[in-house]
């Protein structure tokens, strides 16, 4: 069994006990636990199941490379599936639980699959699910949707009530990793005086060197990196930070360092995470190696773990994974791991070496303490089901006969280490394989480059392929002044020095043994979350998967949540092996950011609740809100829908809204309208271009429509052009164009016709506008005083400057709604104002506000085009029937010779009429007209559909517009639509203006 | 007669920063050839101020100039008085190609004092280093998700300008980036 | 996420600071132009793996658009330069030369 050691524990504090429960279980822990240490500590080896096969699963694993201890964390709004309990700190009043599994986690229904497993090899869904097709949809995929993922999903009613933030950092150099190569990385950039930020994912500096390592710089490791991490506190260019992992490396030196602030405190003020935002001129991966697991049969089994991870829980967190270890290894440092559970009085029964090779000083030291070393073997299967019992050893040379029983409860396997390049490679960095040490390492002379076309990431250390201690700190200063030197600062000082110890060479075995039969081979794990063998890869290998890439994807090799990290080199190796080709040609999967999965809070940043997106409020905002407004979302824009009055549906308020402006008197906020100057001795040249018709021949005092095309052709904007004087001209945009249309002005400006004198502003929120309305205007005008408002002084289409109540205000004579129509620009600073005493005033008027509907309809009543709704981004003036807008004078204006095209000019474009429904009733928004037959694919031929479609309260029906076949042509004929539900709607085409066909409301 | 209101009527927030609405400004925007004599001419009357090198701003009190494009100015006047001042710069403008736009009501502004720098390189990418943005530098930016101009005076308190529309969402943004418990630490 | 100098206001801006405009260079096409070079204008655009000129527009700074000659493969970018021109700028032309010997990219080369 797992257990707590006497001995202490370099990272735990034993005079602090906290209490945490796993599956509803209250256990014991001490700060600085992981939570797999202290799983470990409370015999809790099981703590998951996994993916395919529902296996039993063990902490394999000391850190991110974990692909078996993954849990469920907290509960209601803050539960998280998937956390990796080797990189969870234990606080008191944690609560966590195993996760893919039915009923228990002891007791697993899903684990047939594993006596399924004959039937489930590489690419089973591929096969399985792909005959008959109509089985996907209400059979296969309800299937595979219910068995996917392993944890769950947090629920639908929950709302993470954390913050999160980014944090925007520049600097010289970035270094990510804190173990000992990171330290002296920063201490050669540092002491160069380098701007530095080094981030350590872990709570702890140095890394692993204090568990394996001798002595730097002569004294203890420990010692060294708290005089290291002192020397790197005194410098004001450095900045320290733990639990911050770097999580992916970018264009151009941008990395985003993932910041966990109080997942170990667990809930409390402040944000949760941090995303940064590194901007970094150079960086240095000092991210430390990874240990490969062994290719055996059984090597899944809880129980079965990386050797340094056994000795990492007995050292660091004084916990040991079991009483007997054995050790099974290809290499000399996995000797470390037999010391070590010796050192903690543990037994050792045996250490499974493949290699036959002469002692080194690693292998004396353990034989010198009584260990069986036995060279030239291997292990054949492990024993055991949800715990390892015992192992079977064999020879490396033959096909598995067994030849002796060893009866442990842990295996610490070492396949040799792997240098942890996923950052380097993020953005580019190549790798070379490196025979010695069988990994691929980085390539410096192929690195990610930045804007000026030199390197940015430098590897330091392990993660360059520097396994020895001395040779790692060695490369890791030199790194560090070369990424001093590249910032242009003059490095100083003089590396750390350890001594190493003679190690013999690694012998690559990717399989153990070497002859082992299907078998075994279908009991040896590459991939333990996804549940890939050695044998489904050699499968995949004989059905012709070359590419790894496609092994990859078919087998699922390392598509899991750790992402391969132990199973990627092993996975390729057989790849190579089966397909006879050197590893190098096979090569590596793709490394992707991030380097383990972050919240998706972080990745949200600030951007939740309230501030989740910019509200834009006009300056009557809180008027509105006042008065029991019912918001309509416009773009970024909140614009008033309409105003219910008490019992009153929305419909009724809108109703009552659209009445009431025909017959007494409307305000509407309508300050969201685009406000563009546009000033210079070219302005109307410039305007000539950018309208579809003349706005250099406006006079003075005179305000014009006018439509605007994009180069395509297509119609993007209307609105309202005024011409303040010669020089000037102030264009009125849709809501929505204020920006992208002024915008294109810009671009136009700067980029085609940069010697034409125009400058351009976009005032669009220097001024509140009031569209007010209705055949009272004049009169709620009349009584504020201050300017003559008369038809002969201002009349229809025009403007004027002056005052009202008192207040400077500037008057344009046009109507978006066939009634007499004043819209008063005011200063946003006093538009609440205004529009209070408007309301007032206008209440002898019988004044209502009306919203955004009421708006529609009116325009809608009178055949006016809104911009998005019989817009679409493909359709031209023409359809619209706006030819009277399209100047045949100019020579030139954007979108005039698109609109020449020959598909601009087909006859058989559909065209803007009026639609009349013969029952009254409104036709559904977007129906489509049907025509006769079916098209080549089978579908209802159609020939027109719906635009906009309003209940007119005045006309008391149904009143829509659409574009159709031929429409105008066809006045009186009648239409069938289709609804969604299956019945239709029929109406006439009629003219698009529904209401004073004449215009003699407007004009008065 | 009653006064123009800014869009937050003054608000004010403590968190590791303070963040203070600061009511209406006068703000005229200028574009025009910035090398001319009349328009330097023209906005230096207008202020007191002298014209700015390229992205610098020159404040004293409630007026200043900001350089803010190559074509374009940002003057900075009492709120009282731009009606008076852009009638000014425009007769002083006459026969230029320039253009002279009051802006005043269009814009909200924030004072930030503590370590704004932090507060700020939350919400911006812009390098917040004191060596890459000096006391007196304009830098037009994103706050979040809407454009947005600061620059920090010699004692390191920013003024931050925004759209007068998003001068909620860029209050709450400052608000939550300056909280008590998330202080960085970096700067 | 990219780094790229604005050459009108002088800010090394973020990617996120500006707006991508597509190729650079491009010569207006209007009435008159047959429809072959008018959909040459429209739509037709160079996707080369190497050497890109691109139009970008510093929307969240001082509003200014520029062109930037770049590498689409190492992300190198070889330079940036105001938009009101035609060509690239012979500096920049040259400093390509220097670094992809035998370029070309539409005319230029």
């Amino acid at each position: 069994m797992s257990t707590r050691l006497q001995t202490k524990g370099r990272l735990v504090n034993r005079d602090r006990q906290i209490s945490f429960s796993f599956n509803g279980k209250r256990l014991k822990a001490y700060e600085g636990d992981t939570l797999a240490s202290a799983l470990l500590a409370n015999d809790q080896m099981l703590v998951g199941r996994s993916f395919k096969y529902h296996r039993p699963r063990g902490v394999v694993a000391s850190g991110a490379e974990e692909p078996n201890a993954l849990v469920n964390l907290g509960e209601g709004h803050r539960f998280e599936p998937n956390a990796r309990a080797t990189t969870t700190e234990v606080f008191d009043g944690l609560k966590a639980g195993s996760q893919n599994h039915f009923p228990s986690l002891e007791f697993d229904v899903g684990a047939i699959n594993q006596h399924l497993s004959r039937f489930l090899p590489a690419g089973f869904y591929y096969k399985m699910f792909i005959h008959p097709r109509p089985l996907w949809k209400h059979v296969y995929e309800p299937f595979i949707r219910q068995s996917a993922g392993l944890g769950k999903a947090p629920d639908a009613e929950t709302r993470d009530p954390d913050t999160y933030e980014y944090f925007h950092a520049h600097t010289d150099v970035l270094i990510i990793g804190g173990g000992v190569a990171g330290l002296t990385a920063a201490l050669a950039a540092g002491r160069a005086g380098a701007q530095v930020i080094l981030c350590e994912q872990t709570a702890d500096w140095g890394g692993r060197a204090a568990v394996d390592g001798d002595e730097i710089d002569g004294m203890p490791v420990e010692e060294w990196i708290k005089n290291a991490l002192q020397e790197l506190e005194s410098m004001k260019n450095i900045t320290l930070r733990t639990r911050m992992m770097g999580a992916g490396v970018y264009d151009h030196g941008y990395v985003l360092c993932y910041e966990r602030l109080t997942d170990h405190i667990g809930p409390s003020e402040g944000p949760r995470h941090r995303l940064w935002k590194v901007r970094a001129k150079q960086v240095v991966t000092a991210t430390g190696a990874i240990e490969r697991p062994l290719s055996f049969a059984g090597n899944d089994i809880p129980g079965v773990m990386l050797a340094s991870a056994v000795r990492d829980y007995a050292i660091n967190y004084g916990v040991s994974a079991g009483d007997r270890t054995v050790v099974v290894t290809n290499n000399d440092d996995a000797y470390r791991t037999a010391i070590a559970m010796l050192d903690a009085g543990l037994s050792v029964p045996a250490v499974i070496d493949v290699r036959a090779t002469p002692d080194t000083p690693l292998i004396e030291r353990v034989k010198s303490r009584g260990v069986r070393v036995m060279q030239g073997m291997a292990i054949a299967k492990v024993k055991g089901g949800k715990r390892v019992t015992g192992v079977s050893v064999c020879s490396q040379a033959g096909e598995g006969a067994v030849l002796e029983d060893i009866a442990c409860d842990v295996v610490a396997m070492s396949g040799g280490w792997s240098p942890v390049v996923h950052l380097w490679s993020h953005c580019g960095g190549k790798l070379t394989w490196d025979e010695a040490g069988a990994f691929f390492r980085p390539d410096p002379t192929r690195a990610p480059l930045s804007f000026d076309g030199t390197p940015f990431v430098i590897a330091a250390g392990s993660a360059n392929g520097e396994m020895d201690e001395g040779a790692v700190l060695a490369d890791a200063y030199t790194m560090g002044q070369e990424a001093a030197k590249r910032v242009g600062a003059t490095p100083k000082g003089a590396a750390p020095t350890a001594k190493d110890t003679a190690q013999a060479p690694l012998l690559p075995v990717w399989m153990m043994p070497q002859g082992a039969s299907y078998k075994l081979r279908s009991k040896m794990w590459l991939d333990y979350q996804n549940d890939v063998k050695v044998s489904d890869v050699q499968l995949a290998a004989q059905e012709g998967y070359e590419s790894v890439e496609h092994t990859k994807r078919y087998t699922t090799l390392g598509m899991a949540t750790d992402q391969g990290k132990l199973s990627n080199i092993n996975g390729l190796a057989i790849l190579a092996q089966e397909l006879n080709a050197p590893i190098p040609q096979v090569g590596t999967t793709t490394f992707r950011p991030p380097y383990t999965p972050i919240s998706m809070g972080a990745i949200a940043g600030e951007a939740k609740g309230e501030i989740f997106q910019p509200l834009r409020r006009t300056p009557m905002h809180d008027w509105h809100e006042a008065h029991g407004v019912y918001w309509e979302p416009v773009g970024h824009w909140r614009r008033p829908y309409c105003y219910p009055q008490s019992g009153e549906s929305h419909e009724d308020a809108v109703n009552r809204e659209v009445v009431n402006t025909r017959e007494n008197l409307g305000l509407l906020d309508a300050s969201t309208l685009g406000k563009l100057i546009v000033k210079g001795p070219d302005a109307g040249k410039f305007l000539d271009m950018l309208y579809t018709n003349m706005m250099s021949t406006l006079k003075p005092g005179r305000c014009r429509y006018g439509l605007m095309c994009s180069e395509n052709g297509f119609l993007m904007d209307d609105g309202v052009v005024a011409r303040i004087d010669d020089d000037t001209f102030l264009c009125h945009t849709t809501s929505g164009g204020a920006d992208h249309i002024h915008a294109h002005m810009e671009e136009w400006l700067q980029t085609e016709w940069w010697d034409w004198q125009v400058h351009v502003a976009n005032v669009t929120e220097q001024y509140g506008q009031i569209a007010v309305v209705g055949p009272k205007a004049r009169d709620v005008l009349q009584s504020l005083g201050g300017m003559d408002v008369s038809k002969e002084a201002l009349s229809f289409m025009g403007w004027a400057d002056g005052t009202l109540g008192g207040i400077p205000v500037r008057i344009f004579r046009i109507s978006f709604s066939g009634e007499l129509s004043y819209e008063i620009a005011v200063d946003a600073g006093r538009a609440q104002e205004l529009w209070e005493l408007l309301h007032a005033n206008g209440q002898q008027f019988g004044v209502m506000p009306y919203g955004t509907e009421a708006l529609h309809i009116l325009r809608a009543e009178k055949g006016f085009i809104m911009i998005g709704d019989e817009t679409d981004g493909t359709v031209i003036p023409q359809d619209l029937g706006l030819h009277w807008a399209l100047s045949k004078k100019k020579a030139d204006y954007l979108g005039k010779r698109a609109q020449q095209r020959t598909h601009m000019t087909d006859p058989d474009r559909w065209l803007l009429v009026g639609l009349e429904t013969v029952d009254g009733s409104v036709i559904p928004d977007g129906a489509y007209a049907t025509g006769e037959g079916t098209n080549a694919n089978g579908q209802k031929v159609v020939q027109g559909r719906v635009t906009s479609t309003y209940y007119s309260a005045n006309l008391k029906r149904g009143i829509a517009m659409g574009l159709v076949l031929n429409g105008p042509d066809r006045m009186g004929e009648q239409l069938t639509f289709l609804k969604t539900d299956g019945t239709a709607v029929h109406a006439r085409i009629v003219d698009p203006v529904f209401y004073d066909k004449e215009g003699v409301k407007q004009d008065v | 007669m009653s006064e123009a209101v800014s869009a937050l009527k003054s608000a004010e927030y403590q968190g590791f920063a303070r963040v203070s609405e600061c009511g209406l400004r006068g703000m005229i925007t200028v574009r025009g050839d910035l090398a001319s004599r009349k328009l330097t001419k023209a906005v230096e009357d207008a202020t007191g101020q002298q014209m700015p090198k390229p992205r610098m701003v020159n404040t004293d009190g409630p007026s200043g100039i900001a350089w803010m494009s190559p074509d374009e100015l940002l003057v900075m006047v009492p709120y009282a008085d731009v009606t008076g001042k852009l009638a000014q710069i425009d007769k002083a403008l006459a026969g230029e190609f320039a253009m002279a736009v009051n802006v005043s009501d269009a814009r909200a502004v924030f004072a930030l004092n503590g370590n704004a720098r932090e507060v700020l390189a939350k919400l911006s990418p812009a390098d917040m280093r004191r060596s890459a943005l000096p006391a007196g530098e304009m830098r037009r930016t994103r706050l979040a998700q809407v454009p947005a101009a600061f620059f920090a005076d010699a004692d390191d308190a920013f003024t931050v300008v925004c759209f007068r529309s998003v001068a909620h969402y860029v209050f709450d943004l400052l608000k939550a980036a300056s909280d008590p418990s998330s202080d960085v630490g970096y700067f | 996420m990219l780094i790229l100098h604005c050459p009108n206001c002088g800010v090394m801006a973020d990617e996120t600071e500006l707006t991508a405009g597509g190729e650079a260079h491009i010569k207006r096409e209007t009435v008159g132009s047959d429809d072959a070079a008018f959909e040459q204008y429209l739509f037709q655009r160079e996707n080369p793996r190497g050497v890109h000129f691109e139009r970008w527009r510093h929307t969240s700074g001082c509003g200014k658009w520029f062109h930037a000659a770049r590498c689409t493969a190492s992300l190198e970018v070889f330079g940036t330069y105001p938009a009101q021109t035609v060509e690239p700028p012979k500096e920049i032309t040259d400093k390509i030369t220097a670094k992809r010997p035998g370029w070309s990219w539409r005319s230029f080369s």
